[in-house]
Parts: structure tokens; C-alpha cells; sequence
């Protein structure tokens, strides 16, 4: 059950990550694709593009990565053998121009002809079955799930497990049919599998280039560490971008591949560079010492669209909310519960604290998915209200522990001390005694807060894909410590709402679920945030993606 | 000879001590700058105990229905002198309630800092031998941690909370002390009241800690005057870092400053009005501090 | 003076033990696991359980230690949780960027600083004295972040003179770095442009990381001066009536560099904590940079790593700063 709902987790993520992936040409100006090629065109081809990333990537093999920062620029130089379409979770044909099955087990794939790898060398049947037999022959380090963190949220384990709690691989072979046919065999029927394959992770890379440069990765200490030079210093790919240098700690340069299969890119060089400082991001965008950056601080957002930037939205598919952990009193009383809920002044602070286009939640998932229910019950903001339910609650003079993270700053969470201090004199304000805990985002804030140590948390939740399980179904299918609340009428509305296959019964339970959900209000989701990318003046043809994984062999100076 | 005597000679000794204290304050009395120093902190201990009072609102919680959006900071008017914080607090008040926060810091990991130091120093220069050299090596070891990193390391032990950062900064000034105290002790042991009441059969122990000790507390007061303004700002860099109190409503200078870096652009008063808050304590305790050294300097004295 | 090196080398023994066992120690007495700081919100308990097994937290805690102290003797530091990369490379990789900049700060506190103190002592009681002792107090006291975060403001945002950040303008391509300081690395390759680019980067965190030891400098070359010049022989040499020029190039200078010397051996530590606030707010790719980094990802490694070349680093340059000094003043080797 648990490995299933990850793989669907992954699966459908997976088919958003890339949906802006096949979208060529989506930038349309008038630059032609082979511009980028003559390097002394004087058009926007030739001076360098450079995005500003907030971490250094850890490496650049999709394999061995799961951070959002090393993927940006995995996707950059590499592509699986399916994408997803722009902005939209349907798999396209990216590397595989087409795929089927007869019993969901065995898969056909037919490859793209006279794609070649950066290195010079062929994309064929053989090299997309060697992709797949180095990942399930991962041993010792790669069999870390810090490593390989993704093949093992999709496919389980590998052909020898190293240790015994790991979960069997549900990946069985790979065999090819001619030069551009491979099959890939599964233990179980799965459809869902298919688009997990759109994930950055599953690119396909060089098999003689991982030959030549290695791929080792040794346990060192506290970390892995990847020894072998093709995640570091020599990734080999099919995509857009090929890569050059990587000076550590300054920048990282890809150039356009002039040997790609698909529309080529438009700027000739793509550099990152990694600014951890919000602010000093910001100030590089304005002198123009770089193009680009990602998650503009709500702050910043109206004044660079006043000073003319580009600033792009990115969908709002998130929710922030406020957990209770009901094991721990008074918070398994209801009464306290909606005062907490009606304390909260929600519209102030998603007024005063996000960034234009944020809404109030009133739900624990935003309105763009289905099974959205605009008939919940709300708790609107009625100090009064509070105060007569903290009366009825039979509590008196209700202390209550407000947790929230230090050293992190999420999507559906720009600020947290901002709407901790708001959360706390909303609560005192309506009577209740506020007990100040904060933690360090990882480990300890995560730790105390999944163990059902933090009474009323801040966290949230950022969609693997757009569909209702992603949110409720992941919070409320099961019993959970960061909740402890036993409710079989909530675990068993979406047990069923997840088996419906009819789209249209579906969405009815999904919303019943949420109806209940509100009812018994086991948190208090107070925001879907908007994300932003700023760009420079001159940049054009960046399409955001829902999440992150923009393709930046689209975009252009005009 | 008698005890007696001994004592009485010793005294004698000490009777310049205590003139050199007098007489430094006379020095003191006619310095501008010791004048303006202690100007200073009188200024920032008064508004330190009195903020509460003296505050015009009280801002400690936030007021979001001043603000029309994120990035908004109303600026100064006749009501707020100084405007709003980005919480739509009174910034004024937030900065006098501030002042509580770091004169709390400064003399907490002081005496704490001092106390480590003093303890370490008095077993080090009184005990000598081999507890000399292993207090020196364990002082060496500590000196040789740049001071930032040994804080963060201190405070990543004991968790998110001002008492982490006040014990952070207190151990990394415990060696400083500690060597102070140890090198002045050595010299004062050999001083020649010192000799003298050791041929006079004095106990060791009551030479040291009757007379050496006090004797030699003199630089350590010095150091720990301007210990009060090295702390406040090894606060401020260690908010900067992300390590400052479990409550951000309580105002604090150094994580007022590190916090509105991002409002530098549109509302500066955020950033300068603690800055200048923090420039402002610490130079207090500077000013005296060094006008105390020079003071108490012999080199001086001529 | 051999017999004096080789014993103060020998006390750097037992101190790098301390700190090695101090190190050990610190990292077990951190909380969470280091499982959970690799894999952070995404942890499951049995994935969390899995990288205990791998890593052998489970050996005797003494085992743990003496292997370890076997690996840092051999400069292995372990794998930066950040970058998955080895410590030491991490720390070679990005030590001329923190040299250069901490070296260009030193100079310039040194050059200013001391000519500074000594026109201030020499003027005693002048507003040049008091301007240069105001000064120097007040750029003890501004935090450096603070200053440096104005400085950027200024010279770099509004004024647009210098750039925010980096030590390298990224769109600079076929810039060759054969030593890995930017600036010896532009003179070296022939590219004047590159050269000038790198040094209009420094010139901002130079200015920032240099006020703090520019104050000390020329605050204690002043009193040195003063010391000196209430010393009997210059009073002498003035009385004699040797003119104010040959009393200063023989006596006072030389004599009042002496300690001079020793406080600029001492600034080595400040300079890496100041390098910590400084990089990070110009994001100067340099180690302070990375440490600063270390600290939000739980990259204990590194910061381990960090402070025992750091240290070991600081130990010695005071040995070479004494030994320096014992050259030069022999009274000091008597002691």
C-alpha cells in the first residue's frame, strides 16, 4: 500500500516535472534555431545566460540527485525516454516516440532515430536498456537512498539487495528488439509507471561516457560521496545543453549542443551560479550580472514589475496550514480546535505576508485540483467566536505549544517567523496562553513534528502532482503521529475515493472527503501561494513549470 | 616577623592598588571620550530598564492591518517617529524594548564568560605546574576556533534559544580571560609583596586568593567592559547566521538587523535604526573601556 | 632558536589532540541523526535506519573515534554533506578565493593603518589623533555584515561602481585559472581584463573585512609609537638633536613594529569569522562562504573540517609570528 501510493505519488509528479519539456518553440520570438550556432551573430544567441541558483547542485547524474537545484540543471543536459506535455500532466514522446502493452507488464518502446549523445556517440535500443540495467544493478553507496533516492521511490529495490528491510524491485528486465525497440518488463501490471519515467532522474546518459569517466559512489563519513567523474565532471546526455565546465562554488557553464535532435537552444551559453542570500539574488538581477532566479521574495515582486522585470507566476499548487496534534491536550477537544481556527486572522496575513495571487485556503488542497469542495465548512475570523468556543471547550485558561521552523523558508511558506508571530498574537488575543518552540527545519523540526512531539505546527505541502491523493490522500488516508487521530469515516472516504477509477465519482468523494475533513478540522490550512521567477528585462520565452524543472533551451534575449 | 606584619606590609603594597584605581578615575573624569562612553551606557542601561515605560507602544505583537501588502513598510510620521516595522509595529518602540535584549545579552554571557575564565585563570596561574599547562593547552585550543564558528558550534549543541547564544558567547570569551587573568596573576606573584610575605611564611593559599587574585582582576575588568560591546555584536553576526531568541516578537537588535536586509532597498530606517542602536551600546563600552585601560595604564601615568 | 621552535611545536601536539576529541565529541552531541540531514523532510524511519547501518554508528564509541583520528591524520576530512565532495578538496578548492580576499583585506589594514597610527601618535592630542581613535573605535563596533551589506548598497546597487557579488563576472568565458587566485591568475594568462574584473570584486568584501583589523592596527601602532616615544633613548636621540626624520626612520618605527607584528599575526582569526558574514554577503565563493553554507545544511563535516585546518592554521602562524619576532627582538628568545 505504502510503496504503491509513492510510485502514483512519483508517478503523476513526475508527468508535471517536465511539462514544459516538449514545449518547443513555446518561446516564439523571432530568433531561428540555429542562430545560437554562429557565434558572432549579433543577436541575444551570444551573450551568456546566466541563472542564479539558491544552492550549488550536488551532482549532475539524475540518478544520484533528488534536490530541486541539481534536477534544474540535470534537465538541462539530459532527457528520458518520455516527456510530458507543457503544462499539463499527459506523457509525450520524448527519446521513445511511441510505447504499448498488452498486459500493463511487458512495455514496448519505440525509440527516436538518430539521436546522439553529447560524447558523439548513438541513443539506441542498446543504450536506453544499459540505462536501465545500471540502475537496478546499483550496489553498495548507490543502493543509498540518499542516492538513489528515486529509482527507489519508483521501481523499490534492485537485483541484489544489500540489505535485507529493502523492499524487492518491481523493475524485472530490459531487453531490445532491433536497434530502436527495447521492452521493459515489470513484476505487476502498471500503467502508472510510464510517466514516472518523465522524471529527470531517468534520463538517459552515455553509456561510454559513465565507461570512460566512472560512476562510483563510496559512503565517506557522514556522506555519500560521488568518486566516479561523470556526475562531476563529465555528464554525458542527449539534451539541449552540453556540458562544459563546473568551477565549484562559481559557476557551473553548459553550451548549446549543435548536434541536437529537437529544436536547438536559442543562447548559446547557459551559466549558474549559486547565490545563497535572497536578497543578494535580487540585487545580481538589478546590476544585470545574472538573467535569472527563482522563488522572488514576496517583498520584491511589485516593486521589479515596476522597475520593468520580467516576473513570471507559477501555479499555486500548494497548501500551508496549521497542524494539531490531537494526541496531546487540549487539542483533542473540538471546541478548542475551531477556536484556534476562528483566532486566526487568515486574510491578514496572506494579504500582508504573500505575494499577489495568493488565495486563503479553506481546504487542505488548492482549487485547481478535483474533488475541490467549495461547500466545506469555513471558520472566519471572529475573535468573539473563539472566545465563546474556548468558553463552551470547558478548558480553562488553554495553554497551547506553537512550534514553528527556523532556517527555512518554503513556497507556501516565505517567512515563517512572520506568520508565527501573527499566529501567536491571533491566539493570545483570543485568551489562549502561547508556548514559544522553534527548531531547526532539519532534522529537528521535521523530527518533532512527524513524531507527534509539536502540538500546533507550521508546515504545508508543495504537489508532487496535480490530484487530489497528492494532498488530502497523502495527509489523511492513514493514521499519522504528526496527527494522531483515529477518524475510519475520513481514512475510509478516501480509501475509496483513491480505488474509483470514474473521474466523476471520484471528484464527488474526494469532495465529500474534504467536507469531512473540514468538519472534524484536524489543522487549519490558511494559504495557497503564489511562486514567482524574476527575469531580466531582456529575457524572453521562459515558461514556468509547476515544479521548477524549466527548460531553458527555450529562452532568448530580445 | 609576625604575621601581623607580613599583612601589614602587604597592605602597604595594596595601598597602591587602590590608588591606582582612584587616580584612574580622576584620569578618567577628565577624558572626553571616557565622558561620552559612559554617557552612552548610562543612556542604554536607563532605556533598558525603563523600556517599558519609556516605550510609546507596546510592539510586541504584530499589527497586519497596517500593512497593505508584502514589501509594504509604512515609513515615519507624527504618531511613529520612526514608522512601522514590516509587521506594522511601532519600529521606536521595538528598538527601545530592544535595548533589554542585548544589555541582557552582553552581561550574561559576560559574567558567564567571566566566570569560566576567572575559574580557569585562578587554577592555571595559582595552582602552576601541570594544571598551568593544561588549562594554557585547553586555552590555546579554544583561541584557536575563530570566534563565529566556535559560537555556532556551541549553540548548534544546545538548540534555537537566546540562552544558547548567551552561553555561546560567554565560552568563547572564557580563554580570553583566562590568559588575562593567568598572565597577570604570574606577574603579581612575583611582585614584591608578594615575595615578600611568601619569605614571611604566609600560606600560599591566602597570598593567592587574599591578595594576588584581587590584585590581578584589574586588566580583567578592563577586558570585560569591552567584552559587553564585542558580545553585543558577536549577537548581531550570529542572528545574521540564523541563531537568536525562540520568540522573534521580542525585539533584539542583532536579529532586527540581520532580518531586514530585504527591506534595505524600500525602507532603510528597518536596517540603520538597529544598526546605529547596536554602533551606538558598543561604542559606549568601548570608549570606556579603552579609556579605562589607558587609565589604569602606568605607561600613561607620566 | 631551534630548541625553541621544536618546543613550541611539540605543545601543538596536545592542542590538536583536544581539538581533535572536542570535534568527535561536538558532532555526537548534535542532535538528529546525519541520516536525517541528508535526506531532510523526505526521511522514513526505515531509510533513516538504513544509512545508520551503512555509516557503522553502531561500533563502540572509542573505535568510532581512533578511526576518525586515523582519517583526519591523513587530511581525510570526510564528505561534505553539501556538496558530496570531499572536505579537503571542497577546502582546497575554494582557499585562494578566502586567501586572496583576506590577504588584500591585511594589506590594506596594514597600509592604512599603520601610517594612520603612527601620524596619530606623532600629532598626539591633534583632531587627527582624535578623528583616527574615533574611527578606529567606531569601525570596531559596526557589525560586519552590517557594513558590508551597506557598502554593497551603496557603491554597488545605487552607485553601480563595484559588483554585488562573486569574484568573477560569470559570463566572463575562457577565463583560465592555472592558480586559482583570480587576480595573480589574470596577470599570469595575459588577460588584463579578467585581472581588472577580478580585483573591481575584490575591492567591496576587501573594504568590509578589513575595517575591524584596520581599527586594531592602527590603534595599537599608535600606542606603540606613543611607548616609544616616551622611551628615554628617543628622548635622548631628540635632545641630542638629531632631526625629527633619522629619529624616526632609526628608533621609533622599527621599535614600534615590533608589536605591530604580532597583532596582524593575531588578525587571522578575526579575518575568518569576519570572511564567514563578509562572503556570504557578497556571495564571494570562498570557505568562509562555504562554512556559512554548512551551518543551514547541517554540513558538519565541513564545518569539523573547517576549524581543524583553521586551527592548526592559527597555531602556526603564531609560531611563525613568534619565531619571527624572536629574530628580530633577541630579548625574546631569552625569555
Amino acid at each position: 500500500m505504502e510503496a504503491r501510493k509513492r510510485l502514483s505519488a512519483v508517478v503523476a509528479g513526475g508527468a508535471l516535472l517536465l511539462a514544459a519539456a516538449a514545449c518547443g518553440g513555446g518561446g516564439g520570438t523571432g530568433n531561428q534555431p540555429g542562430e545560437s550556432t554562429q557565434p558572432s551573430a549579433g543577436g541575444g544567441g551570444d551573450k551568456a545566460f546566466v541563472w542564479a541558483l539558491s544552492a550549488e547542485p550536488k551532482a549532475l547524474d539524475g540518478a544520484y540527485v533528488s534536490d530541486g537545484e541539481s534536477l534544474r540543471v540535470v534537465r538541462q543536459i539530459f532527457e528520458g525516454l518520455v516527456g510530458t506535455k507543457p503544462g499539463a500532466t499527459d506523457v509525450v514522446p520524448a527519446l521513445a516516440t511511441k510505447w504499448e502493452s498488452t498486459d500493463a507488464t511487458n512495455w514496448t518502446f519505440t525509440l527516436k532515430q538518430g539521436v546522439k549523445f553529447h560524447d558523439g556517440t548513438d541513443f539506441n535500443a542498446e543504450a536506453a536498456c544499459w540505462n536501465f540495467e545500471r540502475w537496478f544493478n546499483f550496489k553498495g553507496a548507490q543502493q543509498n537512498p540518499a542516492v538513489s533516492y528515486y529509482w527507489q521511490t519508483v521501481f523499490g529495490g534492485f537485483a541484489k539487495n544489500e540489505d535485507p528491510e529493502m523492499t524487492p524491485s518491481s523493475y524485472k528486465g530490459c531487453k531490445t528488439e532491433g536497434a530502436d525497440k527495447i521492452v521493459i518488463s515489470l513484476a505487476s501490471p502498471s500503467a502508472s509507471f510510464i510517466s514516472a519515467l518523465s522524471l529527470p532522474s531517468f534520463s538517459m546518459v552515455s553509456p561510454a561516457a559513465i565507461q570512460k569517466s566512472g560512476d562510483a559512489v563510496e559512503m565517506k563519513g557522514d556522506a555519500p560521496e560521488f568518486t566516479g567523474k561523470f556526475a562531476t565532471e563529465a555528464p554525458v546526455g542527449t539534451g539541449p545543453y552540453k556540458f562544459v565546465s563546473w568551477a565549484r562554488g562559481d559557476k557551473l557553464t553548459l553550451e548549446a549542443f549543435d548536434g541536437y535532435h529537437g529544436e536547438k537552444a536559442k543562447i548559446k551559453s547557459l551559466i549558474f551560479r549559486a547565490i545563497s542570500d535572497a536578497p543578494a539574488r535580487r540585487q545580481a538581477l538589478e546590476s544585470g550580472e545574472i538573467d535569472g532566479f527563482d522563488q522572488v521574495e514576496p517583498a520584491d515582486v511589485e516593486t521589479l514589475k515596476g522597475a520593468g522585470y520580467t516576473i513570471q507566476e507559477r501555479p499555486a499548487l500548494n497548501v500551508g496550514y496549521i497542524g494539531f496534534n490531537q494526541k496531546l491536550a487540549p487539542m483533542d477537544n473540538p471546541k478548542i480546535r475551531q477556536a484556534i481556527a476562528h483566532a486566526i486572522n487568515r486574510e491578514a496575513l496572506v494579504k500582508a505576508k504573500y505575494p499577489p495571487g495568493s488565495t486563503v485556503a479553506t481546504q487542505f488542497m488548492p482549487p485547481e485540483l478535483a474533488g475541490y469542495n467549495e461547500q466545506v465548512t469555513t471558520y472566519p475570523y471572529d475573535v468573539n467566536k473563539a472566545k465563546q468556543l474556548i468558553a463552551e471547550s470547558g478548558v480553562a485558561n488553554p495553554t497551547v505549544e506553537l512550534w514553528y521552523p527556523t532556517g527555512v523558508t518554503r513556497p507556501y511558506m516565505p517567512d515563517p517567523k512572520a506568520n508565527f508571530e501573527a499566529f501567536k498574537a491571533d491566539l493570545e488575543a483570543a485568551g489562549f496562553k502561547v508556548v514559544v518552540k522553534s527548531a531547526r527545519w532539519t532534522p529537528e523540526y521535521i523530527d518533532a513534528v512527524d513524531n507527534g512531539k509539536a502540538m500546533i505546527f507550521m508546515i504545508g505541502w508543495n504537489a508532487d502532482f496535480a490530484d487530489a491523493d497528492n494532498f488530502v490522500g497523502t495527509f489523511f488516508q492513514a493514521p499519522q503521529k504528526r496527527w494522531s487521530f483515529d477518524n475510519k469515516e475520513i481514512f475510509g472516504k478516501l480509501d475509496e475515493a483513491e480505488r474509483e477509477t470514474d473521474p466523476a465519482k471520484r471528484t464527488a468523494l474526494y469532495q465529500e472527503a474534504n467536507k469531512l475533513i473540514m468538519d472534524f478540522l484536524p489543522g487549519l490550512p490558511y494559504v495557497h501561494n503564489k511562486s514567482f521567477v524574476g527575469l531580466g528585462k531582456d529575457i524572453k520565452g521562459f515558461l514556468t513549470d509547476p515544479l521548477s524543472n524549466e527548460n531553458f533551451s527555450l529562452v532568448s534575449r530580445g | 616577623m609576625s604575621l601581623g606584619a607580613a599583612e601589614a606590609a602587604i597592605t602597604v603594597a595594596e595601598e597602591q592598588g587602590g590608588g591606582l584605581w582612584r587616580e584612574a578615575v580622576k584620569r578618567l573624569s577628565r577624558n572626553p571620550a571616557a565622558i561620552i562612553g559612559a554617557v552612552l551606557i548610562a543612556l542604554f542601561v536607563f532605556v533598558a530598564i525603563f523600556a517599558d515605560w519609556l516605550a510609546p507602544y507596546t510592539a510586541m505583537a504584530p499589527d497586519l492591518s497596517q500593512i497593505e501588502g508584502p514589501g509594504h513598510v509604512p515609513g515615519p510620521s507624527a504618531e511613529h517617529w520612526l514608522g512601522l516595522d514590516d509587521n506594522g509595529r511601532d519600529l521606536l518602540s521595538r528598538i527601545i524594548l530592544g535595548a533589554r535584549q542585548s544589555l541582557l545579552v552582553g552581561v550574561v554571557s559576560l559574567l558567564f564568560g567571566m566566570a569560566g575564565g576567572i575559574i580557569l585563570g585562578l587554577l592555571a596561574g595559582g595552582l602552576g605546574g601541570w594544571v598551568d599547562s593544561t588549562v594554557m593547552r585547553l586555552v590555546d585550543m579554544m583561541l584557536a576556533i575563530p570566534g563565529l564558528l566556535f559560537a555556532i558550534g556551541i549553540a548548534a549543541m544546545l538548540g534555537q534559544g537566546m540562552t544558547a547564544v548567551m552561553i555561546a558567547i560567554g565560552v568563547v570569551n572564557i580563554p580570553v580571560f583566562a590568559r588575562l587573568l593567568r598572565g597577570q596573576m604570574l606577574a603579581q606573584r612575583e611582585a614584591d609583596y608578594a615575595l615578600a610575605a611568601k619569605s614571611l611564611g604566609v600560606k600560599r593559599s591566602r597570598i593567592i586568593l587574599g591578595h594576588v587574585f584581587p590584585n590581578s582582576l584589574t586588566p580583567v575588568i578592563v577586558q570585560g567592559t569591552l567584552t559587553l560591546a564585542t558580545a553585543i555584536i558577536e549577537a548581531a553576526g550570529l542572528a545574521f547566521l540564523g541563531l537568536s531568541g525562540e520568540d522573534p516578537s521580542i525585539p533584539e537588535w542583532g536579529r532586527m538587523l540581520a532580518e531586514s536586509q530585504r527591506h534595505l532597498a524600500n525602507a532603510p530606517q528597518l536596517v540603520i535604526a538597529p544598526g546605529v542602536a547596536i554602533v551606538l551600546a558598543a561604542l559606549g563600552f568601548t570608549l570606556l573601556g579603552e579609556a579605562l585601560r589607558e587609565a589604569l595604564d602606568p605607561k600613561y601615568r607620566r | 632558536m631551534l630548541r625553541f621552535i621544536v618546543r613550541r611545536l611539540l605543545v601543538l601536539v596536545p592542542v590538536l589532540l583536544g581539538l581533535s576529541i572536542a570535534l568527535f565529541a561536538w558532532v555526537r552531541a548534535l542532535p538528529g541523526s546525519p541520516a536525517q540531514a541528508l535526506l531532510g523532510e523526505r526521511a522514513t524511519q526505515a531509510q533513516i535506519d538504513l544509512i545508520n547501518r551503512q555509516m557503522g554508528l553502531d561500533e563502540p564509541i572509542y573505535v568510532q573515534y581512533f578511526r576518525f583520528l586515523g582519517k583526519i591524520v591523513q587530511f581525510d576530512f570526510g564528505t561534505s554533506v553539501q556538496t558530496n565532495q570531499p572536505v579537503l578538496d571542497e577546502m582546497i578548492r575554494r582557499f585562494p578565493a578566502t586567501f586572496e580576499l583576506g590577504v588584500t583585506a591585511l594589506l590594506l589594514a596594514v597600509v592604512v593603518g599603520v601610517p594612520l597610527g603612527y601620524f596619530a601618535a606623532r600629532r598626539g592630542g591633534t583632531w587627527l589623533d582624535s578623528a583616527t581613535i574615533t574611527g578606529s573605535l567606531v569601525g570596531i563596533t559596526i557589525p560586519v555584515f552590517f557594513l558590508a551589506y551597506m557598502l554593497k548598497y551603496v557603491f554597488a546597487v545605487k552607485l553601480g561602481w563595484f559588483p554585488n557579488t562573486g569574484r568573477q563576472e560569470a559570463r566572463m568565458l575562457n577565463v583560465e585559472h592555472p592558480t586559482g587566485f583570480y587576480v595573480l591568475d589574470g596577470l599570469v594568462t595575459g588577460n588584463m581584463a579578467a585581472f581588472w574584473d577580478a580585483i573591481l570584486h575584490l575591492v567591496l568584501p576587501a573594504v568590509a573585512l578589513a575595517t575591524i583589523p584596520l581599527a586594531i592596527i592602527a590603534r595599537i601602532t599608535r600606542a606603540a609609537v606613543l611607548d616609544v616615544l616616551n622611551e628615554d633613548y628617543v628622548r635622548t636621540a631628540e635632545s641630542k638633536g638629531l632631526t625629527a626624520g633619522v629619529v624616526t626612520r632609526r628608533h621609533v618605527l622599527r621599535n614600534a613594529l615590533l608589536p605591530v607584528t604580532t597583532v596582524v599575526g593575531l588578525q587571522f582569526g578575526l579575518l575568518m569569522s569576519g570572511a564567514i558574514l563578509t562572503e556570504t554577503v557578497f556571495a564571494f565563493p570562498g570557505v568562509g562562504k562555504f562554512v556559512a553554507d554548512a551551518i543551514p545544511t547541517r554540513d558538519y563535516p565541513s564545518i569539523q573540517g573547517f576549524i581543524l585546518v583553521i586551527a592548526t592554521l592559527f597555531v602556526l602562524i603564531n609560531l611563525v609570528v613568534d619565531v619571527a619576532y624572536g629574530l628580530i627582538d633577541p630579548r625574546v628568545r631569552v625569555k
